[in-house]
């Protein structure tokens, strides 16, 4: 048992490089996870921003943050899918059935989705810069950006872990992404929500996504971020604790 | 007998899955550096068994020993000594039959993977295939590719299970040819299979799971003295359709 704990974070890394192969070997998974964002913040900011008022000077500068966890959010579907693919086609029976650690096949996949995540946000920061997105926030700023989207990625793929470890098939795996869609959509992503009608504006100020686009928005802008990034902090701690264990306890039990 | 001569000693095992039971009490012994093959139809359990045996599957009463190491205190040790080729080809489809080689290699923490990968894909006459995906792959050259991954690190005891459901009768041959040079160079080989002439060929051992328990076991010489003697006939042998499939397609084998 020794010998498994001091190789533990090198098969996970073994783990993380298979996942990122099958990232950039999938045209599809790229597409999903960085253009298709990208192509919606250029319809936004091109195409409807002019007749959306915000009371940010650039329309860019309110959408962003919207963008990034819309990004994230439709590569979920992609963790739960690739999660099936090892529990049907006994990738994970083989590696359990190796001296590894049991939960690093698990963690790999967890792993990968952060720094996939990682990297196409980073190349959406970089296409929002050229569409004149600016900043005034500092490094601490940034890293407590980089650190709310770490956590939002985190508690979503844990999510995305529990739908693709107990789906019984592939669509089933996929399923969990449809809802997860919504939740940027029905928020203050695109617009404020004061301009909603009631129910759907209760709606969406007491969703998660709403609180934590509007902390990195502000961290992003330089504005006082109030109580916003604890609410926006407990929402994301608190998912990612509840399905971090339900996933565990699902993979667990699995032979 | 020595406990060093014993690869595997099952004693009661029982397995229930939620209230329908699976094994009743199995006993059987596997002696070291032979081929023992578990002959069982469909559902008879055979899966549940090299589960339990490989430790990912936890039975629910019974002694199981595999190299020394019981199964449900010492699983470590356990996976450290065997290597599983599962039901289905557990290949990585989207790597190369290389990049699944040399992943294995790290995982098990060898020297000098790319070395170890080289060296199987020659033995398994995978070279020419070795940088294509092994989505490309026959079911054949899968299931090579397959038993290949599982050799990596010398494991003294491999699981086969089913290793030739699914294949064409070529590839079928194939699989024989590597379990008899693995017989050959003293690793214990667990087999599955629900084909008589499998066992047949291959094994020294045959067991015959019926209805949750072993109902025969032995070489096949004392399997047949437990039937009346043969009786002479004279019958006008026809030639099979494998016999003839591979009378035609032989001149391709041979070479």
């Amino acid at each position: 048992m020794e010998t498994i704990k001091n190789y533990y974070f090198m098969d996970m890394g073994v783990m993380l490089g298979r996942s990122m192969r099958h990232i950039f070997r999938s045209l599809d998974t790229i597409i999903t996870v960085t253009i298709m964002p990208i192509a919606m913040m250029l319809l936004f900011v091109y195409v409807l921003g002019g007749a959306i008022q915000t009371g940010t000077d650039k329309y860019v500068n309110y959408l962003l943050p919207g963008i990034l966890l819309i990004a994230v959010a439709n590569s979920i579907g992609y963790v739960s899918y690739r999660l099936f693919l090892d529990k049907q086609r006994g990738i994970f029976e083989r590696f359990n059935s190796m001296p590894i650690a049991r939960s690093a096949a698990l963690w790999g996949h967890v792993l990968t989705s952060l720094v996939s995540n990682a990297i196409s946000l980073v190349v959406i920061i970089l296409v929002a810069l050229i569409m004149g997105f600016r900043s005034p926030a500092g490094v601490l700023s940034w890293l407590a950006v980089a650190g709310i989207i770490a956590l939002f990625t985190l508690a979503l793929t844990w999510i995305a872990a529990i739908a693709g470890l107990s789906a019984k098939s592939v669509d089933g795996a996929g399923v969990i992404a449809y809802p997860v869609h919504f939740l940027p959509l029905i928020s203050s992503a695109f617009v404020p929500t004061a301009s909603m009608p009631g129910p759907v504006r209760a709606f969406a100020e007491n969703q998660p996504v709403t609180p934590i686009v509007e902390a990195i928005r502000a961290l992003l802008l330089n504005q006082p971020v109030g109580n916003e990034i604890w609410v926006a902090l407990a929402w994301c701690v608190g998912i990612m604790l509840v399905a971090c264990f339900l996933a565990s306890r699902v993979y667990k039990k699995q032979g | 007998m020595l406990q060093s001569e014993i690869a595997i000693s099952v004693q009661g095992l029982k397995k229930s899955y939620k209230n329908i039971p699976v094994l009743t009490g199995v006993d059987f012994e596997v002696k070291t550096g032979s081929v023992f093959a578990l002959l069982g139809s469909n559902g008879a359990g055979k899966t549940t068994i090299v589960k339990i045996l490989s430790t990912l599957l936890k039975q629910d009463s019974g002694n199981v020993m595999v190299n020394g190491f019981d199964v449900s205190s010492k699983p470590g040790n356990v996976r450290q000594s065997i290597s599983l080729t599962g039901q289905f080809a557990a290949v990585d489809e989207i790597l190369t039959g290389r990049e699944n080689l040399i992943m294995i290699a790290k995982l098990r923490h060898l020297e000098n993977p790319r070395r170890v990968a080289e060296e199987l894909l020659n033995r398994f006459g995978l070279t020419d295939a070795a940088d294509r995906k092994a989505s490309t792959y026959s079911g054949g050259m899968r299931r090579r590719l397959d038993i290949a991954m599982s050799l990596i690190g010398r494991p003294p005891l491999i699981f086969l299970d089913e290793p030739t459901t699914g294949l064409d009768p070529e590839a079928r041959i194939e699989v024989w040819k590597i379990v008899k040079e693995l017989a050959g160079s003293g690793t214990t080989v667990f087999l599955t299979t629900q084909y008589l002439e499998e066992a047949e060929q291959l094994a020294d051992k045959i067991a015959i799971l019926h209805e949750g328990r072993i109902i025969v076991s032995g070489t096949l010489a004392e399997l047949k003295k437990l039937f009346p003697p043969a009786k002479v006939e004279y019958i006008e042998k026809q030639p099979t359709l494998e016999e003839i499939f591979l009378a035609i397609i032989g001149k391709k084998m041979e070479n």
